[in-house]
């Protein structure tokens, strides 16, 4: 499982860096969107996969009989999820108000104030 | 008081709110900003007289016990940087009451800068790092929207570059994160360090630092990652990028101080010297792009650059002497570096340009404010008896203990490049007669004039004071770095035991 996830989070960078070095400001929102991602699937990986019930004790124990999944890095991902979904709203707004004033998609045409 | 550590974060996050409920009321809004920095800027002097005997206060949020629940860590380089973020706060608000159009205060100002210095105050106050990430997450929604608003096409070029760069190293720190709980099982810094410490992990801890060292070195400017700042940073009003100048990009470097002394120093030959050759190289092309500007804001956010490298020079050395000269510096370039840009936004404000080849002659209508701005600058470039010829002094002694000869010849060569910045910049705005008489834009009562000038005479004083009392100030620096240097006293008073 391990092995399948790291590849589908080498995908998700390699995607991700492509669309953001591409010249279109959609495809590079899309590449942050895929970033992000990538990396909340990092922190899930890497924060161990292992089949356990939810990590609450029932009546009177005081142990767990079973190892229970780790929900500090689920705990993570979900503020991590909803920080780049603003982020990303804005970003949108952003590349939406730059596309109205300027009158382009197109990243290389903002040079503006480059020099 | 046991509440006093959170105070930095709730005092601005109630100003913001309050400014919300009086959203159509802007001089309330100002004044509601203006209050809740100058009690920011008094807890944080309450903060600093706490860590004074070196003791480092930590603050467990609900009493859930260090490496568990959210800690908030509070020790003398931490307590500094708080006291500035304080005063920096309190002289945009200052400045922004006088000098900022009415739009931009209708569009909600007041409330973002206070947002902006709650991430601000929490990433210095954050003991581990997810709650870093999420400071870091808060101060930069709101500079985005700082940076973006008004809404002009070169605000909106720049933002892009500055948003996309900065959400691609939030992604690194994430990333980074995410493989360091993996491996050690927390994200409390101090437990991080301690796990780091006793088990090695080798490689693994090296992989993160670099992607720690890549993600904070974006946020602060560091060579060869910096490009998004000259090309975003002087594109909004001066308010807003003397902000930005004085604690966003310090941020990062103290990201950058705290991951670097605490967690990452397994192996400080290979780490601190890539941060050292780094340094270098981030003054030499920071100043030499300076010395083709011919435009005052861009000059002075192209040096922003070329001081990270001296602030990061000192982690780079990595000896106690070299980061007490890292925090003297700290000090000194929040304070001038901010000042700076508040008074060239000043002479906007009367000229209206911040061209260099159209401005000229104002030390004859304004010899105060020139006054003001030649001793700031002065002390950029490192005059003495100003603030930053003791940083650097401390810096270069620190670099010749350690016999790394080529940083010092880089340090006093950009040196002398800024004192030639600073001079064109003097030369072509204030000495040089104007090559055609500009009209005063706006001219201000004499009474307001005072008051706007306020808080850039009070950051000048305090550059003044700095040098003169340069001894105490070198002495709470040499504290700071103390505790940096021997991370056991930040581990003990987190976690406790042994």
């Amino acid at each position: 499982m391990e092995v399948v996830l790291a590849i589908v989070i080498g995908v998700l960078y390699a995607g991700g860096l492509y669309l953001m070095m591409r010249p279109n400001l959609i495809q590079l929102i899309i590449g942050l969107g895929l970033l992000s991602h990538g990396a909340n699937l990092l922190i899930f990986t890497a924060g161990g996969l292992r089949k356990g019930g939810a990590p609450i004790l029932a009546d009177g124990e005081k142990v767990f009989t079973i190892l229970p999944a780790d929900p500090l890095p689920q705990a993570l991902i979900l503020t991590a999820i909803v920080i780049s979904f603003a982020v990303t709203a804005f970003a949108l707004v952003l590349f939406l108000r730059t596309y109205q004033t300027v009158g382009t998609a197109d990243v290389d045409e903002l040079k503006g104030t480059d020099t | 008081m046991i509440l006093l550590p959170v105070l930095p974060i709730i005092l601005p996050l109630a100003g913001a709110i309050l400014c919300m409920f009086a959203r159509r009321n802007l001089v309330a809004q100002k004044l509601i900003s203006i209050l809740s920095s100058a009690l920011m800027f008094g807890v944080s002097i309450a903060l600093l007289s706490e860590v004074r005997n070196g003791d480092i206060v930590v603050m467990n949020v609900g009493q859930w016990a260090a490496p568990f629940g959210i800690t908030l860590v509070v020790d003398m380089l931490a307590a500094i940087l708080l006291v500035l973020s304080g005063l920096m706060a309190l002289s945009v608000s200052i400045y922004a009451y006088f000098g900022l159009d009415q739009d931009r205060v209708r569009f909600g100002f007041f409330p973002l800068l206070l947002i902006m210095m709650v991430g601000v105050n929490g990433a210095f106050v954050a003991g581990d790092l997810f709650n870093l990430y999420v400071w870091f997450e808060v101060l930069l929604t709101a500079s985005f929207i700082l940076l973006a608003l008004g809404g002009e096409r070169p605000q909106l070029e720049g933002s892009i570059k500055y948003v996309t760069l900065n959400l691609l190293s939030s992604a690194l720190f994430l990333a980074g994160i995410g493989i360091l709980y993996g491996m050690a099982g927390t994200l409390n810094m101090a437990q991080l360090a301690r796990v780091v410490q006793e088990d090695g992990h080798g490689g693994l801890v090296m992989m993160v630092a670099i992607m720690f060292l890549m993600g904070f070195g974006i946020k602060a400017g560091m060579f060869p990652l910096y490009f998004w700042l000259p090309a975003s940073y002087p594109t909004p009003p001066a308010a807003v990028t003397a902000l930005f100048s004085g604690l966003l990009t310090k941020v990062g470097a103290y990201a950058l101080i705290r991951m670097f002394t605490l967690v990452f120093i397994t192996d400080p030959e290979f780490l601190h010297g890539l941060i050292l050759a780094g340094a270098g190289l981030t003054m030499v092309s920071g100043v030499l792009a300076a010395a083709s500007h011919y435009e005052m804001r861009k000059i002075l956010a192209v040096h922003i650059v070329s001081q990270i490298g001296y602030v990061l020079m000192g982690l780079g050395l990595f000896s106690k002497l070299a980061l007490t000269g890292t925090v003297i510096y700290l000090i000194h370039v929040i304070i001038v570096k901010t000042n700076l840009f508040l008074l060239a936004g000043a002479v906007h404000r009367l000229k209206g340009s911040y061209d260099l080849k159209k401005l000229g002659g104002l030390y004859k209508e304004r010899p105060g404010l020139s006054i003001l701005f030649f001793l700031s600058a002065m002390s950029l470039a490192g005059l003495p008896p100003l603030s930053g010829f003791f940083a650097k002094l401390t810096l270069i002694i620190a670099a010749l203990r350690a016999e790394s000869w080529l940083i010092v010849g880089v340090a006093l060569g950009v040196s002398l490049l800024t004192l030639y910045s600073m001079t064109k910049i003097w030369a072509y705005v204030f000495w040089k007669p104007a090559p055609e008489p500009l009209p005063d834009l706006d001219p201000m009562p004499k009474g307001k004039w005072f008051l706007f000038l306020l808080p850039m005479m009070t950051l000048t004083v305090i550059t003044i004071a700095i040098g003169v009392f340069a001894g105490s100030v070198f002495d709470y620096a040499e504290m700071a770095a103390g505790q940096l240097m021997d991370p056991s006293g930040y581990i003990q008073a987190v976690l406790g035991g042994e």
